[in-house]
């Protein structure tokens, strides 16, 4: 039983990792309809700038110390989101093959131009003692990290929901998600909604990129690249454009992909990949996706 | 005088040339309907001076050009529009539809107007907008274009796919707001345009053919001649 508890509860762990990545590149998708390769990219430097401010605040790093290092990191990539929305992406609205070689092309050069600077070698993310600890829970021992990524997870959904719930940003975004000729046909700016989409996304993936930083027990230019294709096998399961979907589907798929690669070794992305393919020919829009107008 | 006028209206999509060279005027305070049979290019008309479709000619609002505008603006600008299929916002509330159309700051007077029109919205404002039947579907996409004060209201269909008894509600409200607002409607039964229409334009193959008053509406020949329809029974 205790092993049975301790596989479901690091499986959660590993799908709140993979909602953080998918959640923003959902609602990119789901709104804009841009299919953006260069999130990857914002996982990374939010990494980067998380680890750089862990390392600057002091030899031993606090909870708090690595909480600020999180939102920071979280913030950077947001803001480099932001910037990279505003420069190419608004230029490219409808031209479906131009955004992916543009956002493929983002991609390569930050992680370039951080291989560059910093090296591809993991570089060991400061965290707090109390992350190398246990959890007792029904007698498994549950790595205590693992905790933080799934409160991190709750906590970005409970944020969403309430931003895209009880405000008018949101009940813009989730109008444009359905139609957005329609929402521009009521006198709203939809692209403005879509610059908000893009920041939150990219905070998401920053968050996301120090936390799987700290689960690959490093950071480097490389890390995000599996998560990535996560990102998007969640997006597809959850259903375009929904969060509550990219968090259903991201726990499946983390707990199925821990129990699978226990009980069958290696199996695990077989096991994912059998599920995509079912959720495709069974609901191709997704678990909790809607048909677009 | 005129509220909007469409001049010389090109428009191509995907390398068709749908629009040829359109030209019309539609008055101010009155309603204007325009008429032709299914694919002669009025809805593509409408979507075009909503800024859907990119276009070469000329749209003036009140004197002032907003062809090539931005959609959004050229709604802010006065141009309100209930398109085809209604297209309602599915999975929102009938209140977050109607909220999402409210531009003013104070808008209670606005919905209090809404309401007054359309009762049954307000006793439905909590639900879903997707489970409504098509008539109330339509009247939540007539009551967000009402919601904000306009130049003109663009009206695509609005009885299309409805029974007959929710066809006569619309009209009855199209009726009601045709006393206040000016109107472009595209609309393929006659009996509503008769009933509300005060200037005609009638489009074939992408081109005005006529322009004038809807007095001509009740001659069955020549209904027959311009829209292929008997006059008795559209």
């Amino acid at each position: 039983m205790d092993t049975f508890i301790l596989i479901g509860i690091t499986g959660i762990g590993l799908g709140a990792l993979y909602f953080l990545v998918a959640s923003g590149l959902s609602l990119i998708y789901g709104l804009m309809g841009v299919l953006n390769f260069a999130h990857g990219s914002f996982l990374t430097v939010g990494a980067f700038v998380g680890y750089w401010l862990a390392t600057k605040l002091g030899p031993e790093t606090s909870m708090t110390d690595f909480i600020f290092a999180m939102i920071v990191g979280g913030l950077a990539a947001g803001a480099f989101a932001l910037l990279m929305e505003q420069l190419l992406i608004t230029r490219l609205y409808e031209r479906h093959i131009d955004q992916a070689l543009v956002t493929v092309g983002v991609s390569l050069v930050v992680g370039a131009v951080l291989a560059g600077w910093f090296g591809n070698d993991l570089r060991m993310f400061p965290t707090p003692l109390w992350f190398l600890t246990a959890i007792n829970v029904g007698g498994a021992m549950i790595p205590a990290d693992r905790v933080v990524y799934i409160a991190t997870a709750v906590l970005l959904l409970i944020g969403n929901w309430i931003l895209l719930k009880y405000t008018r940003i949101g009940l813009v975004i989730r109008a444009g998600v359905e139609n957005r000729n329609m929402v521009n046909a009521l006198g709203i700016n939809v692209r403005r909604a879509f610059s908000t989409v893009f920041f939150l996304g990219g905070f998401a993936a920053g968050v996301g990129g120090v936390l799987v930083s700290v689960y690959s027990n490093g950071v480097s230019p490389l890390i995000a690249g599996s998560y990535l294709i996560y990102g998007f096998i969640v997006v597809v399961i959850g259903g375009m454009g929904s969060v509550p979907g990219s968090f259903l589907a991201a726990m499946m798929i983390g707990v199925i992909r821990q129990f699978a690669n226990y009980y069958v070794t290696g199996l695990g992305d077989f096991v994912v990949v059998i599920l995509l393919a079912g959720v495709l020919l069974i609901r191709p829009q997704g678990l909790l996706g809607k048909v677009r107008a | 005088m005129n509220a909007l006028s469409v001049k010389d209206l090109h428009v191509k999509i995907n390398e068709s040339h749908i629009l040829h060279g359109v030209t019309f005027e539609v008055p101010t305070n009155k309603v204007t309907a325009l008429l032709g049979r299914n694919g002669v290019g009025k809805s593509t008309t409408l979507r075009t001076i909503m800024g859907f479709y990119e276009g070469s000619g000329s749209v003036e609002l009140n004197g002032n050009q907003i062809l090539g505008k931005q959609t959004h603006k050229i709604v802010q600008a006065g141009v309100a529009f209930v398109p085809e299929d209604r297209e309602v916002f599915a999975s929102l509330t009938v209140k977050e539809n109607l909220s999402l159309a409210a531009r003013g700051k104070n808008n209670d007077a606005a919905y209090k107007a809404i309401y007054d029109l359309f009762p049954e919205l307000d006793t439905r404002a909590a639900q879903q907008a997707g489970s409504l039947s098509g008539g109330q579907q339509q009247m939540v996409a007539i009551a967000r274009a009402l919601l904000n004060k306009n130049e003109i209201l663009l009206v695509d269909e609005p009885t299309k796919g409805l029974a007959p008894k929710l066809v006569t509600e619309v009209a009855d409200v199209l009726a009601e707001v045709a006393k206040t607002t000016t109107m472009l409607l595209v609309e393929q039964n006659l009996a509503l345009v008769k009933r509300v229409a005060q200037h005609v334009i009638v489009m074939d193959q992408g081109r005005v053919v006529y322009q004038g008053g809807p007095e001509n509406l009740h001659n069955d020949a020549w209904v027959h001649q311009m829209l292929g329809v008997s006059g008795g029974h559209k």
